[in-house]
């Protein structure tokens, strides 16, 4: 639904970016944050954060309800101060510096579009307060809107849009500001399924193309997948991770990610043997399931004394499910029934209880087309996964 | 980072004026409650330590520093003395608390099944029983009041609607009576029970009392152990709306009530106007004003619990 | 209908029939020939045309009247400060007795009120000679005081129901505090402003003990006069001002809650 015709749009071309600019150690940050505190009362928000983000990233912080990630975005708009640390964006110190004076813009999780306004009122009123002149606002907010496909309803008021115009007319209004920084509140929490998958496109190419830098905050670990260059997952007021959507899906740091970001298998296992990998910075693992006793084969970050006690977790879609036995190396194999299963059309879920009592949750693609599953209830199955699959978590 | 100089300041504009707009609009409505509500309290109490004289203003200065002074501070007891000497203040005192306290239970009687009934309507009638609350509300409290003085004199439509029905031979003694302040303070007083004992009601879930039931609850048992102590709240801040500014009234005493109707805002208003007693009118409302801290305590705490 | 909605409705018949028969039975009367309280002597106006040529109470309706405008406009003006005080402008030194400074005057004795009034005028006026008399200008400002209190009560609600997040919006888009206020805060919390300074002009209209207390010889306001009138007893032509100004009250506020009502609908069909 966005206008891909963004040239009319007078943002600022946007620079070359490198592609992970976080990996190169002479890139500059655009937004850094320096041992960022927030207390209320007794009561610990944000504890000693530290982050950089770069100019264009797509940047999402992702937790749970009071985690600390709507304070630490309220905290960079400038809604609340903190009460240590430092917040520099662009070189600027922000420090003492009140919300209507920061280069950053917002669009609110509820939208706060402004009721008395009409949609084209809303959108000037950012230029207003700049006091731009008139016909140069009349000229940005016609482009804006027609940027966000919404020149048609420039003189409704927000009662008459619908939920996906509303937040169009929340972005626009941020947008016309040019700002340095968008920050997004859930910005997709407030919208239908189908409208979000949809919105959610959109706004990944709003922000390729406008090379403006995006800060989500998200307790929906899809919508961080998706968006983002590096996802941040936040407990407890610190981040636990930060990394790309991929390191942080494929290698978890601890438990928590591993559960949050996701879904997983997890096996309590002892650490038979630890040696480093040649070449590599990597440890190879072999450990002992405490339920089974299987073997495991996996590989660590950090070396581990033998008979210390670690996780090993498998992603449910990394394992196969078939009547026969698999054949092949490096394969982890456990046997078991289905004792349920879910069908979504292009997969399945099924979870199996496996001999040793526990349930293994499994993704299956729906390769073939047919009107009869190959899989029911009560089946007898293997299961099986390489072992690169193997995710060791020590927390 | 090696760069020397640091992230640069920021450019501030214009923080002087914002600070000056928040202090404006905090500080001005504050200046005016301290000045025209909070200090005038200290001046009662100032004036209740004072002699009466008959002059201009008529009590003595609490300061004197003039030659002939014979220390410069001028302090009596003499007023709060005379309170406990007279048995007019007991009597007033605690007729005032009695009635208050007796017209509040009877607002509350009434009030409550009303509240209920309007919070448990549909939305359309409930929104009609609403501004019937509100209406009498609105319209001036004195005429209300005036409005008993016809039904319940000698002369007046209750006493003719009885004696019309053969009831009685000799109209009744209604007006001017204890009676008729009980009537005039619960009719003018009770949608000030009503209106927070709905908003609690109305915010109550219906669930609770089903719940209630499906486990066994009697109908009388559901109200006692759901309904009446999640009303609490309201039932408070009702009270205190009601019993509070009764406890001072005026108007219905002088009007509806008898001789032996004393209470203490009328004791007060004739120390004032009728004697002419400014230091003692004072030491009455300075007592009255410590028998109302907790009542109002309550109040204060109940309206903070809704926030 | 079972036995407890029953008892629920009654109550409701009962209780309404005790709040408004009084009234109507006023209203009534206020048409009656006879000057007897009891005595039907047919259909007249002539107490209304009594009221006209009473120039006692015409003059005293004029500066309740004035009284009233001014101290509402006034009150609304302050109210909707403290509201936005207490609601909008985060901690500062003070706020709880700021808290307890509102919600005091919604709850203390008219006898307190007029009485520390009077003496602090009497007191200001010994110190700096201000008040030089004591009338409508006394009084207003009595009525300012405790009326704001009212407003800010029903400012402070509607403020507390807004999402916060609209004022949020307007400062990151550039907006500075008081441009926030007015661009934003007024005009959304308007129809609580209006409800307020309707509720402080009817306040300041009905009040008798804190105006007795706070005027001086020569002002007297419309409840001041009805009540030395009616402090002997029953007179028919107060039953027809008693009629006018409820039939006035009543008109006013039906048709001010059917367009917030005709309002709220249009706002919700969209």
């Amino acid at each position: 639904m966005i206008n891909k015709n963004i040239s009319q749009a007078k943002q600022p071309a946007s620079p070359y970016v490198a592609e992970t600019p976080w990996l190169d150690p002479k890139a500059k940050p655009f937004i850094q944050i320096k041992g960022l505190s927030k207390q209320f009362d007794d009561f610990t928000a944000v504890n000693n954060i530290s982050l950089d983000i770069y100019k264009g990233e797509l940047f999402t912080i992702l937790g749970g309800s009071g985690c600390g990630k709507s304070t630490l975005l309220r905290m960079l708009a400038g809604f609340e101060m903190p009460s240590a640390g430092q917040i520099i964006i662009d070189d600027v110190d922000m420090s003492g510096v009140p919300a209507y004076d920061r280069p950053i813009n917002m669009m609110f999780q509820s939208y706060a579009v402004f009721p008395h306004m009409t949609v084209a009122q809303n959108v000037a009123y950012g230029l207003k307060k700049e006091r731009v002149a008139k016909l140069e606002i009349t000229r940005r907010v016609s482009e804006m809107l027609e940027l966000v496909q919404l020149s048609d309803l420039a003189k409704r008021k927000p009662q008459q849009l619908s939920g996906g115009e509303r937040q169009r007319v929340a972005l626009a209004r941020a947008l016309i500001k040019q700002p340095k920084v968008l920050l997004l509140d859930e910005p997709l929490a407030a919208l239908d399924k189908k409208l979000r998958e949809q919105t959610q496109f959109e706004l990944m190419n709003l922000q390729y193309q406008l090379g403006i830098t995006f800060v989500v905050v998200t307790h929906d670990q899809e919508e961080a997948m998706t968006l983002s260059t590096r996802v941040a997952v936040m407990d407890q007021g610190q981040f636990v991770q930060t990394g790309t959507p991929t390191q942080v899906y494929e290698s978890p740091k601890n438990r928590f990610v591993a559960d949050f970001f996701g879904t997983i298998n997890l096996f309590d296992a002892t650490v038979i043997s630890c040696q480093p990998n040649e070449g590599t910075a990597s440890y190879d693992i072999k450990a002992k399931l405490d339920k089974t006793g299987t073997m495991v084969k996996a590989v660590g970050e950090s070396l581990l004394s033998p008979a210390s006690t670690i996780t090993i977790g498998v992603r449910p879609e990394k394992i196969g499910i078939s009547h026969e036995r698999p054949e092949g190396d490096n394969l982890t194999i456990a046997k078991g029934v289905v004792e349920d299963l879910a069908y979504y059309g292009n997969r399945s879920i099924y979870r199996v209880r496996s001999e040793s009592g526990r349930v293994i949750q499994v993704s299956a693609q729906n390769y073939q087309r047919s009107e009869q599953l190959s899989l029911e209830w009560d089946d007898q199955v293997y299961l099986s996964w390489d072992s690169s699959c193997n995710v060791v978590l020590t927390e | 980072m090696n760069d020397v100089s640091g992230p640069k300041k920021p450019r501030y504009s214009q923080l002087l004026g914002d600070k000056l707009w928040r202090n404006f609009v905090i500080g001005l409505p504050y200046f005016w409650l301290f000045l025209f509500f909070l200090v005038p309290f200290g001046i009662v109490f100032k004036i209740s330590l004072a002699d009466p004289i008959v002059a201009q203003p008529p009590f003595t200065a609490l300061f004197d520093f003039g030659a002939n002074a014979k220390s410069w501070l001028h302090a009596t007891f003499d007023n709060y003395l005379f309170l406990t000497e007279d048995n007019l203040y007991w009597i007033s005192y605690f007729n005032s608390i009695k009635i208050a306290g007796i017209s509040t239970l009877l607002c509350l009687l009434l009030g409550y099944p009303m509240a209920y009934g309007i919070a448990r309507s549909t939305p359309t009638v409930r929104n009609v029983l609403l501004m019937l609350v509100i209406l009498p509300f609105w319209t001036s409290f004195l005429l209300r009041v005036y409005a008993w003085m016809g039904l319940l004199g000698k002369n007046g439509m209750v006493n003719g609607l009885l004696s019309y029905l053969g009831l009685i031979d000799a109209p009744l003694e209604m007006l001017y009576t204890n009676g008729a302040v009980y009537l005039g303070i619960v009719y003018t007083y009770i949608p000030f029970m009503i209106l927070p004992l709905y908003a609690t009601l109305e915010k109550m879930d219906l669930d609770l009392q089903d719940a209630a039931a499906d486990l066994g609850a009697k109908p009388w048992q559901v109200f006692v152990d759901t309904t009446l102590p999640l009303s609490m709240p309201g039932i408070i801040a009702g009270s205190m709306l009601v019993f509070i500014p009764a406890l001072g009234e005026f108007v219905i005493p002088t009007l509806l009530g008898g001789i032996d109707s004393l209470m203490i805002g009328r004791t007060l208003y004739d120390e004032f106007f009728v004697n002419r007693d400014w230091p003692l009118a004072s030491a009455v409302a300075t007592v009255l004003l410590i028998i109302l801290v907790i009542p109002i305590m309550l109040f204060q705490r109940s309206q903070q619990e809704k926030e | 209908m079972n036995r407890s909605s029953r008892f629920v409705f009654s109550a409701l018949c009962f209780g309404f029939a005790f709040l408004y028969l009084p009234i109507l039975v006023l209203i009534l009367f206020s048409f009656n020939d006879s000057s007897l309280a009891t005595v039907w002597g047919g259909f007249s106006l002539r107490w209304y045309s009594a009221l006209l040529n009473n120039e006692q109470i015409i003059d005293a309706a004029l500066l309740s009247l004035k009284i009233a405008a001014v101290s509402a406009t006034f009150a609304t003006i302050l109210g909707t400060m403290a509201g936005l005080a207490l609601t909008q402008m985060g901690r500062y030194r003070g706020r709880l007795i700021f808290t307890g400074l509102i919600a005091a005057p919604l709850v203390m004795p008219e006898v307190i009120t007029g009485l520390s009034l009077l003496l602090m005028f009497v007191s200001l006026q010994e110190l700096i000679g201000w008040p030089v008399s004591r009338g409508a200008s006394t009084i207003t400002i009595a009525h300012i005081t405790f009326s704001m209190a009212y407003v800010a009560v029903i400012v402070q609600s509607r403020l507390g129901s807004m999402d916060q997040s609209m004022e949020e919006a307007a400062m990151d888009l550039g907006g500075r505090p008081m441009q926030v206020a007015f661009d934003i805060t007024l005009p959304l919390i308007a129809p609580s402003m209006l409800s307020g300074w309707l509720l402080a002009f009817t306040l300041s209209l009905d009040d008798l003990v804190i105006a007795s207390f706070t005027s001086g010889a020569g002002a007297s306001t419309l409840p001041m006069v009805i009540f030395s009138k009616i402090k002997l007893g029953v007179t028919p032509d107060i039953n027809a001002l008693a009629t006018l100004i409820i039939g006035t009250v009543s008109i006013g506020i039906l048709l001010a809650s059917w367009v917030i009502f005709k309002q709220n609908k249009r706002h919700k069909e969209g």
